[in-house]
């Protein structure tokens, strides 16, 4: 048991960490675009100050990228604020759908590094999974990061939620390059002690090309 | 001097790119790799300034695709954040020096095409 928790221990640090990484790379590239078009603007005024006449229109529209990259941060921001408190409630009644949505959203650049496309297909109705929310978000990223590497020629995932008589599931389906070799590999340690500690289940099929996580709903 | 800036930022190579014109470099721009490989088809470039996490085929992996296509172009790369095999990668392959942070000072990218370009 000791073990285990070490293992889910190591696995939220590891999670936590590559998310801010990834968060900390987009701010930076945020404040990069925010830099250029300060400097431009200041470029234009140079170049006024030697007698160049200003095009307000110009003005107006390097204006509005930094406008636009100011929102763009702002919404990083609050997304690694929202993630940062997942970790304050031990048990927490969860949107399965927004909860998937929002371990997309952080995997955005993941997803885009490898060139891959996540499609969601919502549940018909609302799934509530009472859980830990930040252990269920380690699990379903630890899935997403196995199906984004096995997506094949295909760069396309998608992610079906639905709901069952205990609780939800999320089929992680498009799979085109999943193997029994690779299948037999998934879950590792890391996710079948996560998979404990949530009461979860999962099915790997190379056959179905796709892996389906099981959730229970309390 | 021609230079050809390579980032999935739109805004931010484009912008790069003006402000080089500015100061009286030729820069254009591409945001992605496989623009990057089109684009010397046409045209020849005397350094490139490569972003390291460039989606799919990724800053390191198109200064090799660009080497076997345009010998002797020199490389600077850019990274929002580098992980320290990237940058003891990057070191090894063109120089501490032309491994730059974003947000880069435009005097100091100036500085270092200059030195890259009379001296890698």
């Amino acid at each position: 048991m000791s073990s285990e928790i070490n293992i889910i221990g190591e696995s939220g640090l590891q999670f936590f960490g590559k998310i801010s990484a990834s968060i900390s790379h987009e701010i930076n590239n945020v404040l990069a675009i925010i830099n250029e078009n300060a400097g431009l603007l200041d470029d234009f005024t140079i170049m006024a100050d030697k007698g160049m006449p200003l095009d307000p229109n110009r003005l107006k529209n390097v204006a509005s990228k930094i406008l636009v990259q100011i929102r763009r941060a702002d919404e990083i921001v609050r997304n690694m604020n929202t993630f940062s408190h997942t970790i304050d409630q031990i048990k927490a009644d969860l949107d399965l759908r927004e909860t998937v949505e929002f371990v997309v959203t952080l995997a955005h650049r993941f997803a885009s590094m490898r060139g891959i496309t996540i499609k969601i297909k919502p549940p018909e109705n609302i799934v509530t999974i009472s859980t830990a929310a930040f252990f269920l978000e380690n699990l379903i990223w630890l899935c997403l990061d196995f199906a984004m590497n096995v997506t094949g020629s295909a760069k396309t995932l998608s992610l079906i939620i639905g709901k069952t008589e205990s609780g939800g599931r999320i089929c992680f389906a498009g799979l085109e390059g999943l193997t029994s070799e690779l299948a037999d590999t998934f879950p590792s340690d890391r996710e079948t002690a996560l998979l404990g500690m949530l009461k979860a289940e999962l099915t790997v099929s190379a056959e179905q090309k796709e892996l389906i996580l099981y959730l229970q709903a309390s | 001097m021609k230079i050809l800036l390579v980032d999935d930022e739109e805004e931010l190579v484009s912008a790069l790119a003006e402000r080089l014109g500015i100061r009286g470099i030729d820069a254009e721009w591409v945001v992605s790799g496989k623009e990057a490989l089109l684009r010397v088809k046409d045209e020849k470039f005397d350094l490139a300034v490569l972003d390291v996490k460039l989606p799919k085929l990724g800053g390191r992996k198109l200064k090799k695709a660009l080497q076997e296509k345009c010998p002797g172009m020199k490389y600077i790369f850019m990274t929002g954040h580098g992980s320290e095999d990237d940058f003891q990668a990057i070191s090894n392959e063109v120089g501490e020096e032309y491994y730059l942070f974003k947000p880069v000072d435009i005097d100091d990218l100036i500085k270092k095409i200059k030195e890259a370009l009379y001296s890698q």
